[in-house]
């Protein structure tokens, strides 16, 4: 899984009905002093994460689809937890 | 999922059957303030995406997945057409 936080959002009307439903963020992978790491990337979120939220993301296809409980969802980057904090 | 614009289509007749009928679109990569990264993909779209458009696609088995005949080799596929981005409470669209 991947820390990142959450640093925007997507508003999109047409799109596979799969996503209907859900709130597409985007989010900034982040190191462990929370400062960002690469590339920003779009996730699907499953736990009312919001802007700013510390974020747990799973960017794997299986995981998402059990997750979502749909083994034909065409889905991989999921926000599966809210970090409240993060020792070490 | 990343974000990305139309700006082309691919025309190709000849190809393997599981692409059969599929529109293919060429797609510049942005990142989350619409900037341009990276060079351009060739992916399968399902939305209707035209010339222009923001959009969003993903790629591996998800790309295969979203397509009706999952059996299929595409490894780019756009899934959505973007109205919005909202980044650090700047709108960009």
């Amino acid at each position: 899984m991947i820390l990142a936080q959450v640093v925007g959002n997507v508003v999109s009307t047409m799109k596979l009905p799969v996503f209907q439903g859900f709130k597409i963020l985007v989010v900034q992978p982040v190191d462990r002093e929370r400062k960002p790491r690469g590339q920003t990337l779009l996730a699907l979120d499953t736990v009312q994460a919001g802007i700013g939220d510390f974020v747990l993301v799973i960017d794997e296809g299986n995981s998402a689809r059990s997750i979502l409980g749909n083994s034909q969802a065409p889905i991989r980057t999921l926000i599966v937890g809210i970090v409240d904090n993060v020792e070490g | 999922m990343k974000i990305g614009k139309v700006i082309g289509s691919v025309v190709a007749t000849q190809k393997v059957d599981s692409l059969e009928g599929i529109k293919l679109l060429l797609v510049q990569p942005l990142d989350e303030n619409l900037k341009e990264v990276g060079s351009p993909v060739v992916a399968c779209d399902t939305v209707q995406a035209g010339y222009g458009d923001v959009v969003f696609y993903e790629g591996g088995r998800e790309a295969a997945l979203a397509l009706s005949n999952w059996f299929n080799p595409s490894d780019c596929t756009i899934m959505g057409i973007i109205d919005q981005v909202t980044v650090q409470g700047e709108r960009k669209s």
